[in-house]
């Protein structure tokens, strides 16, 4: 899926088995891409020794999105997600 | 805050298949951490014993000895330190067209100062520029990641569960305890490094600094400002 800056998109809201290296409190929260950076080695197949290169994203994350009322106003949270965490939003 | 490499133990893509994330392991495991923080963290230990167990092995097959092993890591060590940030930060406060460039592709900029990060791919570096809008502060919530290339080793509160956890959740907070203080209509930006990508701040250059020499201006960016829990100072 061709993905562009801007664009909404939301993360997977389960636990993949295996490792994976979507920090927990980013699961199932809504953001917009910020930057495309390429494809790199998913960092899921390379703990199981094999390579398997996908698209690398920056999202950004409202504050208020992930830690509701408890939020910084006006926060903004940043990661690095690759294509296989990502669902449209 | 007390240091701990703790969860990085828990992360074996992420410890043993990628160069770039295994200089932190290097380094904190067998050189820093072993000198300065051994014996208070038992995860430290444990992991120093598997390290020096795999550098007996490798030296017992001819694949490398203790003596390179030591030469590497001096080396890897001399070229990195927070000067090397601070340094690409004054020449952005100097000359726009080069922070344009920072900001667009830091590696590509950083080599062009002649810092020579080749040896880190596929990592790569990249800049966030503090505004009148925005600060900004870097993390890794999963492990450690840092531009240890760049900057040298990350402090041991950078590496702390503490730090880590609430830095994404109360960064205004987590800044004040560090004497960092953001006005209250400055937004914060925080930048959580999962995966390839290595962060350090540009800060915002402080006032009555304009006939500063660039050597000058890069006196006033501490280690602290480049990770974000500081501001950038003249010095007192």
């Amino acid at each position: 899926m061709k993905r562009r800056p801007g664009d909404r998109v939301a993360t997977v809201g389960r636990n993949p088995p295996g490792h994976n290296r979507l920090p927990r409190y980013l699961r199932g929260k809504r953001g917009v891409i910020e930057a495309v950076h390429g494809d790199y080695p998913l960092a899921d197949e390379r703990a199981a020794g094999r390579v398997h290169r996908e698209t690398l994203y920056t999202i950004a994350f409202a504050a208020a999105e992930i830690w509701d009322a408890d939020a910084e106003p006006g926060g903004v949270i940043h990661a690095e997600l690759w294509e296989s965490y990502l669902v449209p939003d | 805050m007390s240091p701990t490499d703790r969860n990085d133990e828990r992360d074996p893509g992420h410890d043993e298949r990628d160069p770039g994330h295994d200089e932190d392991r290097s380094v904190t495991g067998h050189g820093h951490q072993h000198a300065g923080h051994a014996g208070e963290d038992g995860t430290s230990a444990a992991l120093s014993q598997r390290v020096n167990a795999l550098v007996a092995r490798l030296d017992r097959h001819g694949l490398t000895s203790e003596a390179e092993v030591g030469a590497t890591l001096e080396r890897f060590l001399a070229a990195a330190g927070p000067a090397n940030g601070a340094r690409l930060v004054a020449r952005a406060w100097i000359d726009g067209d080069f922070k344009r460039r920072l900001l667009a592709d830091a590696s590509a900029a950083a080599a062009e100062s002649g810092v020579d990060l080749s040896h880190w791919a596929p990592v790569r570096l990249r800049a966030v520029e503090n505004t009148a809008q925005f600060h900004n502060v870097i993390v890794c919530t999963l492990c450690s990641c840092y531009p240890i290339a760049l900057l040298g080793p990350s402090p041991s509160w950078y590496k702390s569960e503490a730090y880590r956890s609430r830095v994404v959740r109360e960064p205004r907070a987590v800044l004040r305890e560090f004497g960092c203080e953001i006005a209250a209509d400055v937004r914060i930006s925080v930048w959580d490094s999962t995966a390839e990508l290595r962060y350090f701040v540009v800060p915002l250059r402080p006032p009555g600094t304009a006939d500063f020499t660039l050597d000058q201006l890069a006196a006033c960016v501490s280690r602290d400002a480049l990770i974000g829990v500081a501001l950038a100072a003249a010095p007192s």
